[in-house]
């Protein structure tokens, strides 16, 4: 059990996470959007960059954040900034896998806080994995950190870092795939081989939490592959044996 | 039970002439429009939905001026796409009894209208008669 100190201090971690993805999701608009024009509106990078730069805002206005709190906020704040589907998809998600952090933030809750998120990602969208969404990038995310976590027995950086890897090679995987949900799939075939900018932007937002997980932890961020089963500077000893 | 309904567009005005059109058919039934972005553009937000929720229910701070009846339950007609899913999301942040009928949206607002008047209406009952509507010919 955390004390009240680490849980302002998880916050505070937590706040500085949202404020490099909304710098980051800035620095990505144009491609996002890029991304999106060509099989949806071309309003993804606008929508997610004014919407991560509010959350931003209202996560460093909190007093004594706590994980949880921050969280329940920047859900809110993409829930009635980001407009279409992404609000509901990124922001509603968030403040029902918010309360999983209630306490703090410790490999368990960390698994389960992703568990939730990908449950009311895929229950709200109605998509599974194969439909070219961003629950292509999510889903093997949130398999890998759970069973780096729970089964491979991996430190919290080194789970994420295999998730992130995960989620890049879902990102990829959206590419030859048909589009079967959300404006995209309106495309029929002519939406195989284009990049689905949720699964994109998803990929960007777990890029910075690791980047400033490992930044808290004063480590820098481990290499990973998620098709290793355990993390590749442990499978190299073992090939030097 | 006492049931209302929501119209959720992604144009305020669109619900608006929705709720206008159901209102003719509506006796005491509560409805409520809601719809846009809340900048004056297309879009839906579940906050303002979930406040039309309560409204009809009778638990807005204040919003109580109408004079029919606070709903029991709620019955709540959508537009496009994100609209499903922000109704979805304020229902479930909501303590408001409320569904989503999968119905056109002024053709089961209005049947919807009509079955609310109904002194034995349920939630269920008015959301089968809203999504009956999808079955309308029109030519």
């Amino acid at each position: 059990m955390s004390g009240e100190r680490e849980v302002t201090e998880e916050g505070e971690a937590v706040v500085a996470a949202v404020a490099a993805v909304a710098e980051r999701i800035e620095a990505e608009r144009e491609h996002l959007t890029d991304l999106d024009s060509a099989i949806g509106d071309a309003d993804h990078g606008g929508n997610m960059a004014r919407g991560w730069a509010k959350a931003a805002d209202a996560a460093s206005d909190l007093e004594d954040p706590d994980p949880e709190t921050v969280a329940k906020t920047v859900g809110k704040t993409l829930m009635s900034e980001v407009g279409g589907a992404s609000g509901p998809l990124f922001g509603g998600s968030l403040v029902f896998a918010a309360a999983e952090l209630d306490g703090g933030i410790t490999a368990e809750t960390a698994v389960a806080f992703a568990e939730t998120y990908l449950e009311k990602v895929q229950d709200r969208g109605d998509a599974r994995i194969g439909d070219a969404t961003m629950v292509d990038a999510l889903t093997p995310a949130v398999h890998t950190f759970k069973k780096s976590i729970e089964v491979d027995d991996l430190p919290p950086l080194e789970a994420l870092a295999k998730a992130v890897d995960a989620a890049g090679r879902g990102v990829a995987f959206t590419v030859p795939v048909r589009a079967r949900k959300g404006r995209a799939s309106y495309l029929g075939w002519r939406s195989v081989g284009h990049q689905d900018p949720g699964a994109t932007s998803t990929l960007f937002i777990l890029e910075e939490v690791l980047a400033v997980s490992a930044d808290r932890l004063d480590r820098e961020v481990p290499d990973a592959d998620a098709t290793s089963p355990t993390i590749p500077d442990d499978a190299e000893a073992e090939e030097g044996r | 039970m006492t049931v209302g309904l929501v119209v959720v567009s992604h144009s305020e005005r669109a619900a608006e002439g929705i709720v206008e059109i159901a209102a003719e058919m509506a006796g005491e039934t509560r409805i409520e429009a809601v719809g846009g972005d809340g900048q004056g553009g297309i879009g839906t937000v579940p906050d303002d939905i979930g406040e039309a929720l309560a409204a009809v229910a009778g638990e807005a701070a204040g919003g109580a001026e109408a004079d029919e009846p606070p709903a029991d339950g709620v019955v709540v007609l959508v537009d496009l796409g994100s609209a499903v899913m922000n109704a979805e999301v304020a229902i479930e942040l909501s303590d408001v009894d409320a569904v989503i009928a999968d119905a056109p949206v002024l053709e089961g607002a209005v049947n919807a209208a009509v079955a609310a008047t109904d002194p034995s209406a349920t939630l269920e009952s008015v959301r089968e008669q809203a999504e009956a509507a999808a079955e309308i010919s029109k030519v």
